[in-house]
């Protein structure tokens, strides 16, 4: 998964800071001054430039870009192919959240229960987080080939039962699993920590007035969670926008017509396959704004700790 | 510890190794894949392991020239990981230990990039590779100091360097860190201020402090950040993609998919699942052998 770099995983304390080395502006503008020009450099020029082609249209024929203010937002936003990779988007990033959050949950509460051999178990499990996207795809490429795969074998008792080549909804759960394979090794790590924390002193008492271990979980573990499960959902979302790009474009390239297309993956299409440099930078921006919105979230409900104080 | 019923364990044990076999399923078939002769996918999968691993292995070797992908993996990751230290202890440092007018500013600046990630901004990304003088040129345009400059000099000036093909141009993006700064940023909050005011009074200015105090001080933090960094550099994928086009640029993660075969391709599936578990191998080792750093990483300030 992490083509991306995990997510801080708390708010960064806003104001606080030493008063060390006062009055010594140049020296720390030196300790920060490397990072600072790489992220002006690939981060916020080229974000500015989405920003401007996305109310600026290059004429096809060279010359001097036009401002045509909202209009290729217009253009973009009534796209009937546009609602439809949406719509996949939506369905992709709901499916492989809730798969990957529920598994990665069960899979820590069973963890937490203080077994023989559990550290051998975490290994197992948080290992695929080290496989690059499309290298997970790739093997399950292999897994999922209708021909010559683990599928096959399916295909030979139903004959035509899968094939994500042809079938759009095939491709669609294929790469559905694959991000959840992925994400699963994150959320299980998440929820293990949150587990940690809970005190053992409630659930003990829970436990002498006789509550068993299912009725612990749903009435004080769950809601106890409910930070860690605000957070993870949040970067989740965040990162299925995103990450899917290397699964896609080794496992289907948007394909088979289109039904696995998402969102990402339809800028890239647009900006470096359809040339289209206004319409693949207001994608781009709409896509920004979704982010900025989730991550707003993110540290406002870690501000807030959704918990039940103890 | 709550005492749990012996069922209650048992069914855990069963839903852990089931997760473990699930998570393992994938890279069990290319294992098996990856030790059969070609003959062997003709009539669907082989489900028990052949006898030609080391074979395939040595021919997604040659055909992959993972001699000269892996060595360029190998380089973007170990640069990126060297880089994301540097920058990270720094540019914290510069939020941390001064007060200064940019404190702020560096701050947010930082922090806002987690809202910019490639993905969102691929083909301007590009651009500035193509050309990282780009912004250093239209600003001479659009103040119009360009035509001043030519009047000036006789002749127009045309800025260009390409990162594209380049170590540098494979690195340096990489090397912004919002995870990283925040890490180190917590962790110096929690250096004693004893320690800052005893190296005042012995006369350390804020570099030595840098160097002698907080360098020695950030082992655990540097190993950390470096484990979850190699696996970010070595899996890159996207942004190599984008700027290399030389076959001796390319990294094995991008050099792995002209190995799966097409529809109408021989089925050679034993050298593409070959190829990925070696592609595969080196950050799963560092995962593996550095599990408590990486956690510790990822999970970071959560404590």
């Amino acid at each position: 998964m992490p083509e991306r770099e995990p997510r801080p995983a708390a708010r960064p304390s806003r104001l606080r800071g030493k008063s060390g080395f006062d009055h010594r502006a140049w020296t720390a503008l030196a300790f920060a001054g490397p990072q600072l020009f790489v992220i002006l450099l690939f981060f916020y020029w080229p974000a500015a430039e989405a920003l401007w082609w996305s109310f600026n249209l290059q004429p096809p024929f060279g010359g001097n870009a036009r401002f045509v203010g909202f209009d290729t937002f217009a253009r973009v936003l009534s796209d009937p192919e546009y609602h439809r990779s949406v719509a996949i988007t939506f369905v992709f990033v709901f499916a492989s959240t809730s798969i990957a959050m529920a598994a990665g949950l069960l899979l820590a509460a069973m963890a937490d229960e203080g077994l023989r051999g559990s550290r051998l178990y975490r290994t197992g499990i948080i290992w695929p987080y080290a496989v690059a996207a499309p290298v997970a795809a790739t093997a399950f490429q292999f897994a999922f080939d209708p021909v010559s795969g683990m599928m096959a074998l399916v295909n030979r008792a139903h004959p035509g039962f899968w094939d994500p080549y042809l079938d759009g909804g095939d491709a669609l759960a294929m790469i559905i699993v694959v991000s959840a394979w992925q994400n699963v090794a994150y959320n299980f790590l998440f929820f293990l920590a949150g587990l940690r924390a809970i005190p053992t002193t409630v659930l003990e008492a829970a436990a002498i007035d006789g509550a068993g271990a299912r009725r612990r979980f749903f009435t004080i573990i769950l809601p106890l969670l409910t930070p860690t499960v605000f957070f993870l959902t949040i970067i989740n979302v965040a990162d299925n926008f995103t990450n899917s790009f290397g699964i896609i474009n080794v496992m289907t390239q948007g394909g088979p017509g289109g039904a696995t297309n998402i969102l990402v993956y339809k800028i890239y299409r647009d900006g470096f396959v359809g040339l289209d440099l206004s319409g693949s930078s207001a994608q781009s921006v709409i896509l920004m704004i979704m982010l900025i919105a989730l991550t707003i979230l993110q540290f406002r409900l870690i501000e807030r700790r959704v918990n039940y104080e103890l | 510890m709550v005492t749990t019923g012996r069922r209650w364990r048992l069914t855990a044990h069963v839903v852990l190794a089931g997760g473990v076999v699930l998570s393992l399923l994938p890279v069990y078939l290319a294992l098996v894949a990856a030790s059969h002769p070609v003959e062997a996918f003709a009539g669907g999968v082989p489900l028990s392991f052949g006898d030609h691993l080391l074979e395939n292995l040595a021919a997604a070797w040659d055909r992959g020239d993972f001699a000269r992908q892996g060595l360029n993996s190998l380089i973007m990751a170990v640069v990126v990981v060297v880089g994301k230290c540097a920058f990270a202890m720094t540019a914290a440092f510069s939020i941390t230990y001064f007060r200064w007018p940019g404190r702020t500013i560096v701050f947010w600046l930082v922090l806002i990039t987690l809202m910019l990630p490639l993905e969102v901004r691929i083909v301007p990304t590009y651009a500035i590779a193509a050309n990282a003088l780009q912004p250093v040129r239209t600003i001479l345009e659009v103040t119009g100091l360009d035509t001043v400059l030519a009047w000036i000099f006789g002749i127009r000036v045309d800025l260009r360097l390409s990162l594209l093909n380049s170590y540098v141009g494979l690195t340096l993006p990489l090397m912004a860190t919002v995870t990283g700064t925040f890490l180190f940023r917590q962790f110096y909050l929690t250096v004693p201020d004893q320690l800052l005011e005893a190296a005042k009074i012995d006369g350390a200015g804020p570099v030595r402090f840098f160097f002698q105090i907080l360098l020695p001080l950030s082992k655990t933090n540097l190993a950390a950040l470096a484990t979850i960094s190699f696996i970010f550099g070595w899996n890159q994928y996207l942004w190599p993609l984008l700027i290399t086009t030389e076959p001796d640029m390319r990294t094995v993660v991008m050099g792995l998919e002209a190995m799966i075969p097409g529809v109408d391709d021989p089925p050679l599936w034993n050298h593409a699942m070959a190829a990925t578990l070696m592609v595969m191998l080196p950050p799963v080792l560092v995962v593996l052998v550095m599990q408590s750093w990486f956690v510790r990483g990822l999970i970071n300030a959560e404590k």
